[in-house]
């Protein structure tokens, strides 16, 4: 039996639609509510982590003043904050929250290939969540080894959480990345297989070209990280010795020997730095079209930018031991992954001046995503340019474990996608609800969390440059540290006070647009992709009514001369003006301009 | 709609010309049904897991100070009051193992064929044949653990020897298990006719899993029991 691809099956085939609440709203396999699902998930956890930074602040910048927390519980909020900012938020959100939402919206395709599987990717989610959440409450707390975990610290006594708590850290990584695998299958698949008629991937959104690499990439590293999980929990359950060596705690011999905790670092890394990457693709694939949609104008060189995702996604393999400089590793290693670190710059560099030429001479929009937009850029250049610093051994070796590396990666992983998710929330939240957010809110919350999160990354820079080591409960009369250290620290710590209070005019935005919010319509911005061509906003159970759209265009027909209105949707029939994609080979024999 | 870029997929091409065409059409990037192209993606995803835990086993290996056991003297069996013999066991379930994708590949032949009996049945045997697989490997942990072997220690040296065993042969096997529960149900589903409509393809795929499961096999057989 021949097989048919979705794009040229009959119409008439047959919908499930749902019609209980529990089918619709929970066990729902629509991927917009499932999304959604994640996208709520991801942020609650994510305001956890929230809390924990600002306790660590507060400690930090008034050490004497609060008695909040104590150092073992610092170690508890630095390990938690990271591994939950990392995975349980940024990776969450970026692909199974936007990843779900918009794949199969700007692919044209109904739902996902396997909604099933896709609704057990967010329950196990979910399960993983709630299993790290458990450690809060479990004896001993929860693990602070910091988000690395690196042994043999982990599983030694005296770490917080060394026992407890970190087997529900490895349980919860285990089971997330068994979610992530069902949910990965499904994207890839369904971009891959699922496309409507005339959307060839060279005319997808940057947006799925992003979210496909970095799911790809996810389906590659995460991997390292389960073995590792599982290498682990066997040293710490059974008494094995993978990863720890013969070793002496609290003045006792324990029962190790012969393990190897850098083999642990290196498949951490081959894990970790992909991961930057899983969080970061995406990010630069959303704001692409953020950028471009409220610049009205196409994206600058759309072919260099798939070509740099797929290469920087390639290069995040082989960059991973520049994070093991301080290891003890072969010293010959430090030069390959410095050069391989500084190749990686040449992508990625590539595509912040595609950024800031798509803005160039553009119509451009100053909303707030798109302020968002363009504050990512800032930050990211500025992220970027400091991981060169630390790409170089002789420059990372003073500069490891101060400041200037927490500076460093905030800006870059932490701050840089946080503010392309709230582009992309403020972007997408139209098609999400049928409203519109505020937009006085909406650029006074800009205007704050952009000028504070310089507030406090800049200073610890500096800080860093002082050399103030990271993870230091309080630190203490060193002669090295000048006085004034001291009073920088108590300013990073109220700007970002400050910056996390900004944040609730987020949530108010939220809640009170979603009843009082101008309705949107089904295009509010203008855009050409196809998610915004839909009849109905919200789309309803499958996305498209009878007839899945045909695509005739790319996705970046903005401001095309000769055509009354500055965009084309890409489901618009006709020959107008230049697109970019018309220098195809297979175009210019079969398409159009060939009559 | 004479814009849209034309699929090239019903004339497919080879080598250069055709992996420009996969990736260039529209709909489809592979003239294959989703669930191959999930599992595919899939099997390679979990070709890293594998790979890790092999890299992960000889840099333990490598790094532990006491000598690591001889295969040869650990692996070997007496067979019927003869002289040990090594590796008899493993040979015998490599054998087995590798009998049985010969097994599915004929399955799959005529599950495309539409034999349903046939098909079931040949599915049938390549679960038996992996569930006596599964069953030797019982055998083995048995054996290794009534001579002293635990994932912490063993009576012939470095410790990490029993760590690596039971955890590579144990995912191995999960696998292997996972396999047979797989194949039982599709080989019922198979029986019922439930893919009159819907095509044999997912006989294909889960032979796709059941060869990758063999092929890691032989990468553990080669690293583990014969280095």
């Amino acid at each position: 039996m021949a097989y048919v691809p979705l794009a040229d099956q009959d119409k008439d085939h047959e919908l499930h639609d749902p019609h209980t609440f529990i089918t619709k709203y929970v066990w729902s396999q629509d991927h917009k509510v499932i999304a959604i699902q994640y996208g709520g998930t991801a942020i609650c956890v994510g305001l956890v982590a929230l809390v924990l930074s600002m306790m660590m602040r507060l400690q930090l910048g008034f050490p004497d003043s609060f008695t909040l927390i104590d150092p073992s519980s610092y170690y508890q909020a630095v390990t938690m904050h990271g591994m939950i900012m990392v995975v349980y938020l940024l990776t969450a959100l970026f692909l199974g929250g936007f990843g779900n939402y918009l794949i199969p919206l700007m692919c044209g395709a109904r739902d996902m290939v396997f909604p099933f599987l896709n609704m057990l990717s967010f329950w196990v989610y979910l399960l993983s969540v709630l299993i790290l959440m458990s450690s809060f409450f479990v004896t001993g707390g929860p693990t602070g080894a910091g988000w690395t975990l690196y042994p043999p610290q982990t599983i030694t006594p005296g770490t917080p959480g060394h026992d407890t708590g970190i087997l529900l850290m490895l349980i919860s990584l285990g089971v997330f990345i068994i979610a992530f695998t069902m949910g990965g299958l499904n994207y890839v698949t369904t971009v891959l297989q699922a496309r409507a008629k005339g959307l060839t991937m060279m005319r997808l959104p940057l947006s799925v070209w992003g979210i496909l690499v970095a799911t790809i990439l996810g389906l590659f590293a995460f991997p390292a990280l389960l073995v590792s999980a599982i290498m682990m929990t066997f040293d710490l359950t059974l008494g094995t010795s993978f990863f720890m060596p013969a070793i002496m705690a609290a003045g006792e011999q324990l029962d190790y020997n012969g393990g190897s905790p850098i083999l642990f670092q290196h498949l951490f890394w081959f894990f970790g730095h992909p991961e930057v990457y899983i969080v970061a693709l995406p990010a630069f694939g959303l704001v692409s079209d953020v950028l471009s949609t409220h610049a009205r104008k196409n994206i600058f060189g759309y072919r260099m930018m798939v070509w740099a995702i797929i290469a920087i996604g390639g290069l995040s393999f082989i960059v991973w031991a520049h994070h093991m400089y301080v290891s003890g590793m072969n010293p010959y290693f430090g030069f390959f992954f410095a050069t391989t670190t500084l190749i990686i710059a040449v992508p990625t560099a590539m595509k912040v001046y595609n950024w800031v030429l798509t803005l160039w001479e553009g119509d451009i929009r100053l909303n707030t995503p798109m302020l968002f937009a363009i504050g990512f850029v800032f930050t990211f250049i500025h992220g970027g340019l400091t991981g060169l610093f630390l790409g170089n051994v002789v420059i990372d070796l003073p500069l490891s474990d101060t400041y200037f590396v927490v500076a460093h990666f905030h800006m870059v992983m932490g701050v840089s996608p946080v503010l392309v998710l709230f582009a992309s929330l403020y972007h997408w939240y139209p098609k999400i609800t049928g409203r519109m957010m505020n937009e006085t809110l909406g650029k006074v919350h800009f205007w704050c969390t952009f000028l504070g999160t310089y507030a406090i990354y800049l200073p610890m820079h500096y800080l860093g440059f002082l050399g103030v080591p990271r993870r230091y409960y309080a630190m203490g009369s060193t002669d090295f540290i000048p006085e004034s250290a001291q009073a920088l620290n108590a300013n990073i710590t109220v700007a970002a006070l400050f910056v996390a209070a900004v944040q609730i005019l987020f949530f108010v935005n939220v809640f009170w647009s979603l009843r009082n919010g101008k309705p949107s319509g089904n295009n509010p911005w203008g855009a050409t992709s196809l998610e915004w061509q839909t009849t109905e906003t919200p789309p309803k159970h499958g996305n498209w009514g009878s007839d899945l759209p045909v695509v005739h265009r790319w996705a970046y027909d903005y401001s095309v001369p000769g055509y009354p209105q500055d965009f084309i949707p890409q489901n618009v029939p006709g020959d107008f003006g230049v697109s970019e994609d018309h220098d195809h080979e297979t175009e210019m024999k079969e398409g159009p301009l060939a009559n | 709609m004479s814009e849209a870029v034309a699929s090239n997929l019903d004339t497919p091409k080879s080598g250069l010309p055709g992996l420009v065409d996969d990736w260039t059409s529209d709909k489809q990037t592979y003239h294959v049904p989703w669930g191959k192209a999930m599992m595919w993606i899939f099997l390679v995803s979990d070709t890293f897991i594998f790979s890790c835990f092999l890299v992960g086993y000889m840099t333990v290996r490598m790094t532990t100070a006491e000598p690591w056991p001889l295969p040869t003297d650990v692996f070997a069996l007496s067979l019927f009051g003869s002289d040990p013999i090594p590796l008899i066991l493993i040979a015998i379930m490599t054998f087995i193992l590798i009998t049985s994708s010969g097994t599915m590949a004929l399955a799959v032949n005529y599950g495309y064929r539409g034999d349903k009996r046939k098909t079931m049945y040949l599915m049938l045997a390549t679960a038996a044949l992996g569930a006596s697989f599964v069953g030797m490997q019982a055998f083995e942990w048995t054996k290794l653990i009534s001579e002293g072997v635990r994932p912490w220690e063993n009576p012939w040296g470095a410790p990490q020897f029993g760590s690596v065993f039971f955890m590579v042969t144990g995912f191995h096997g999960l696998h292997v298990t996972g396999g047979v529960i797989y194949l039982a149900v599709v080989a019922r589903k198979v029986a019922k006719g439930h893919y009159d409509k819907k095509g044999y393809e997912i006989v294909e795929i889960a032979g796709l899993y059941w060869h990758f499961v063999d092929l890691v096999w032989v990468f553990i057989f080669a690293f583990f029991y014969l280095w």
